[in-house]
């Protein structure tokens, strides 16, 4: 009678039925692309036998690679820069009262909260008016990777933040002050003592500044120039023309990509033990 | 007596309009095992952490061995804490959490293996050096914060709490283990507890606080047999406390008319406590009333419950005087009293304990 | 705790002579908390400064875009203010894109949760190991590509795809899902259910279950005890997992555009279609203002909610 349900009851099989009907709905529209990525034949819903030609098709061709570069020097300089910054808020937050303390809390959830569309909005806008008044004094700036990269830092550092934060307020305090009480100073006792128990809050933060970042499509559209089209703004230029078995071996290659790392992370983390934390972790607020 | 080790003089804490500790004086001798004694929130905790460093006090003194630390932060005080909680490093094994402050002292390394291992020899823990935090027992764990605080020689040891989270049977043994410890390494050691019979087995001197003031100061039998104050007789132990006032003649009159020859300084008129042990009243009929000791106090009443103890009796007896709660040993041949039995309470005048409202 | 207002090393030649008493520690405290203050303050400056910078600041320009004035070539004169781009807001077209965006996203939470409570309870339930080898499988698919999972529909949806031939090859005839306010709907659950699975197991995972089992003990039915003890301790993961599947389905863009064609435009792709195609900045501007109240008003909500629940 444990949880509130009697086991083997019809009650309980109704819901271990519907569990599995969800994770047929999450895995199988994937596992059927991947399938057809495979698929020899140009017609794309009939079957023609095993090819390799899609992917020989997509590496061969130039545009994914510059895609590519362009998404990982993005999502590389935005995940660095913006878990560096988001964790020194989360323990700004966390340990100290301070003139805007409230504020930047407030902040900090805006970007969680305002839809992609909007945020591209107040990007472009932004941009479009800095540009102006700096370009009034003779430089001539334009969109291209660089504002990319210094928009997806702003929405990552708020979920970066709010990863560590959860991970922080785990934290007993009383063990930075052993380490004080043991003759460490306030940088020893953070480089020894608090940095390596929120690492993996840190690494779970990056993580998901990383993913969001190879996942942005909205934003990137519109704060993107001339020749810095990144991956997943290509894929979707090719997706709104319509389904092709080349973008179905991109797709496959992207998700394993995506699969790998999350798979990877949790092997770093030690094990799916972390997954459960995890989820508070992103939950948490 | 002995140099002092740590000498507080006028010392108070504020959180906000909260005052957390007021006013207190304690002056502690080296090698002493002194305890602070109280509820939680008493102020004991914040005294601990502001001889630790993690809080400064609004104003007063804090001494350690002559030289003032108030201003210093924790890193640089020679004290060394255990916590409630033991606080060990969960990411580092036992040899780590032990070296480290030896390490952040910028001690040689050869000589932090060397002192690493004589301390956890010390508390019995050698074989598990390379154990994680997580794979010890709470005893276990308990005995390494203890080998982590010792092995830096501090010249007072903090500890706050820390049979708090074991179990009866392990804090009983821990109780001995820690009073022999202190024995052998002649520190100083300040215990923070609010279990009155680990303050009263352990100590040399303990000090009671209550709302933030020390009330009383002085041996376990001291604080035991002569609290100054109804609060200080009423944590520490159990007690019964009749209210009487001192008459013209300097007796004590309770409510009924019974007249009490005591001892005291207090003005006639005043309104008074009399404090008495249960363990130190006696039962008689009150029929057999020609038992009694010529010079005893005694009050007459009636047996409302009896309860027992297993290794005792304990009786309400209800007087004119006010209820008592009396103790009665249990060993053969007892002779019980039944609800509702006449009784004659008595005891030796030197039993009562005088506190002024 | 981490402030060193003394200094760092033992300084013999500060210690006051021997029996001087040193009762000078008024304002240490208030010190302390300064260099408290002064180190929170650099440490959460640099995400103040950038998000301020990104969209405290930008929220005020897009204010002041929506009262511009755009000039026939499409380009977006900042003077001759006017309210014009609010009044365009009630448009029946305008009014008809955001009801539709409303009501696609409303159903998208309602069956994101209606499948997602019991989905969460059950994994929940589980023993540890089972526990954690079935949520690995809901954040496989809550870490990869968004818009590829977005595609898989579309690939299996469309005329071509492979529901549409084995549907044809079983005498079922056509069916026609794709482009359809049913699709985006679908590829909306499909995108965001993990965001509502996560906030409920967290909110399932640390209930004590002893209540439930008090509550049984007090005569309540499986049902009632459900409604009275477990519904309401859950509250909390009710609303997050609400809000973070409402709030970017209302504003969706990506899944609309590849599932919803032409026919099925929502809000986020509209106001897309404003800086894009029709180069109207003034209007797209309005319509982000209007998104953006209705956010902060969803989440006002929730704290109403999550504080009533306190």
């Amino acid at each position: 009678m444990r949880f509130g349900i009697r086991p083997g009851s019809t009650l309980e099989r109704a819901m271990a039925g519907n569990a599995w009907f969800v994770y047929a709905f999450f895995y199988a529209p994937i596992i059927t692309l991947v399938i057809f990525s495979f698929n020899a034949s140009s017609r794309v819903g009939i079957w023609g036998g095993l090819s390799t030609t899609w992917y020989a098709n997509i590496f061969r061709n130039p545009e994914v690679w510059d895609a590519l570069k362009n998404s990982l020097v993005v999502a590389a300089v935005s995940t660095v820069v913006s878990t560096i910054i988001g964790t020194a808020a989360a323990l700004a937050i966390d340990r100290y009262r301070f003139r805007g303390d409230r504020a930047l809390d407030g902040i900090l959830y805006l970007p969680i909260i305002i839809p992609d569309v909007t945020m591209a909005v107040m990007m472009l806008l932004f941009f479009a008016r800095i540009f102006a008044f700096v370009d009034s004094f003779g430089p001539r700036l334009s969109l291209g990777l660089g504002t990319i990269a210094l928009s997806h830092i702003a929405f990552n550092i708020s979920f970066v933040a709010v990863v560590v934060r959860a991970r922080l307020g785990q934290l007993d305090r009383s063990l930075e002050e052993a380490a004080r009480d043991l003759y460490a100073g306030p940088w020893e006792t953070f480089r020894r003592v608090t940095l390596p128990l929120i690492m993996p809050g840190v690494l779970g933060g990056a993580l998901l500044a990383l993913t969001l970042s190879l996942d942005d499509v909205v934003v990137t559209a519109f704060v993107a120039g001339p020749g810095s089209t990144t991956l997943p703004v290509y894929v979707f230029g090719l997706v709104r023309r319509g389904v092709s078995p080349e973008i179905n071996a991109l797709s496959t290659v992207m998700l394993v990509a995506s699969i790998a790392l999350v798979a990877g992370s949790l092997l770093v983390q030690r094990g799916p033990g972390r997954t459960s934390e995890l989820a508070h972790e992103i939950t948490h607020e | 007596m002995a140099e002092s080790a740590v000498q507080l003089t006028g010392v108070t804490k504020r959180f906000g309009d909260l005052v957390a500790v007021d006013n207190i004086d304690l002056d502690i001798s080296d090698g002493e095992f002194f305890s602070l004694l109280g509820p939680s929130g008493c102020g004991k905790t914040t005294t601990l952490r502001m001889i630790a460093g993690f809080e400064y006090p609004t104003s007063g003194s804090i001494k350690i061995h002559g030289r003032e630390v108030g201003l210093e932060p924790p890193d640089v005080r020679p004290v060394n804490t255990v916590f409630q909680s033991y606080a060990l490093f969960p990411h580092m094994n036992v040899r780590e959490n032990v070296g480290f402050g030896l390490l952040m002292k910028k001690v040689e390394s050869s000589e932090i293996a060397k002192r690493v291992e004589r301390a956890l020899d010390m508390v019995q823990l050698g074989r598990r050096a390379d154990a994680l935090p997580e794979q010890l027992s709470g005893g276990q764990q308990q005995r390494v914060a203890l080998a982590r605080a010792l092995v830096n020689e501090p010249e007072v040891l903090l500890l706050d709490e820390p049979l708090g989270a074991l179990d009866l049977k392990l804090r009983q043994a821990m109780q001995i283990e820690l009073k022999e410890l202190q024995e052998r390494v002649g520190i100083t050691f300040i215990y923070v507890t609010h279990d009155q019979e680990e303050a009263l087995t352990m100590s040399d001197r303990l000090g009671v606080m209550h709302d933030g003031s020390l009330l009383q100061v002085g041996t376990p039998e001291d604080i035991y047999e002569h609290p100054r104050s109804r609060f200080v007789a009423d944590f520490i132990g159990e007690i019964n406390l009749l209210d009487g006032t001192v008459g013209s003649d300097g007796t004590v009159v309770l409510k009924g008319g019974y007249v009490l020859p005591l001892d005291h300084q207090i003005g006639a008129g005043a309104a008074v406590n009399v404090a008495l042990r249960p363990e130190q009243l006696h039962l008689v009929l009150a029929d057999d009333s020609d038992l009694i000791p010529p010079n005893a106090s005694r009050l007459v009443g009636t047996v409302g419950r009896r309860v027992y103890f297993g290794e005792s009796y304990y009786y309400e007896v209800t007087s004119e005087a006010g209820a008592l709660d009396v103790r009665q040993e249990n060993r053969p041949g007892l002779t019980l009293f039944e609800p509702g039995q006449r009784v004659a309470v008595h005891w030796d005048p030197s039993a009562a304990a005088m506190l002024e409202e | 705790m981490t402030s060193t207002l003394a200094p760092e090393d033992e300084a013999p030649e500060e210690r006051p002579p021997e029996g001087t008493e040193v009762i000078a520690h008024e304002g240490l405290e208030a010190r302390a908390a300064i260099a408290e203050r002064r180190r929170g303050f650099f440490l959460g400056l640099p995400a103040m400064v950038y998000l301020t910078l990104l969209f405290v600041f930008p929220f005020f320009i897009v204010g002041v875009y929506s009262f511009a004035t755009r000039s026939a070539t499409g380009s977006t004169r900042l003077s001759d203010w006017n309210i014009d781009s609010y009044v365009k807001l009630f448009d029946p077209l305008v009014v008809g894109i955001v009801w539709r965006s409303f009501w696609i996203a409303l159903l998208t939470t309602v069956i994101c949760l209606v499948v997602a409570y019991p989905f969460a309870y059950y994994i929940a339930t589980r023993s540890r190991a089972t526990r954690n080898v079935l949520l690995v499988f809901v954040m496989i698919p809550f870490w990869s590509n968004f818009l590829i999972r977005t595609y898989a529909w579309r690939f299996l949806l469309g005329s071509d795809g492979p529901i549409a031939q084995a549907s044809e090859a079983l005498g079922l005839g056509t069916i026609r899902v794709l482009f359809t306010p049913v699709a985006v709907a679908i590829g909306l659950i499909y995108g965001f259910l993990p965001f509502m699975i996560l906030p409920l197991y967290a909110a399932i995972e640390r209930m004590d279950w002893r209540l439930v089992e008090a509550a049984r003990d007090l005569y309540a039915d499986g049902w009632t005890a459900f409604r009275k003890v477990t519904l309401p301790l859950t509250k909390s993961g009710i609303l997050a997992g609400s809000l973070l599947v409402f709030v970017p389905s209302f504003g969706a863009y990506v899944t609309p555009e590849i599932l919803g064609g032409a026919k099925t435009v929502m809000l986020g792709s509209y106001v897309v279609r404003q800086f894009q195609q029709a180069r109207n900045w003034p209007f797209g501007s309005a319509l982000s203002i209007v998104i953006m109240v209705i956010m902060l008003a969803a989440l006002v909500a929730r704290q109403r909610g999550g504080a009533k629940e306190l």
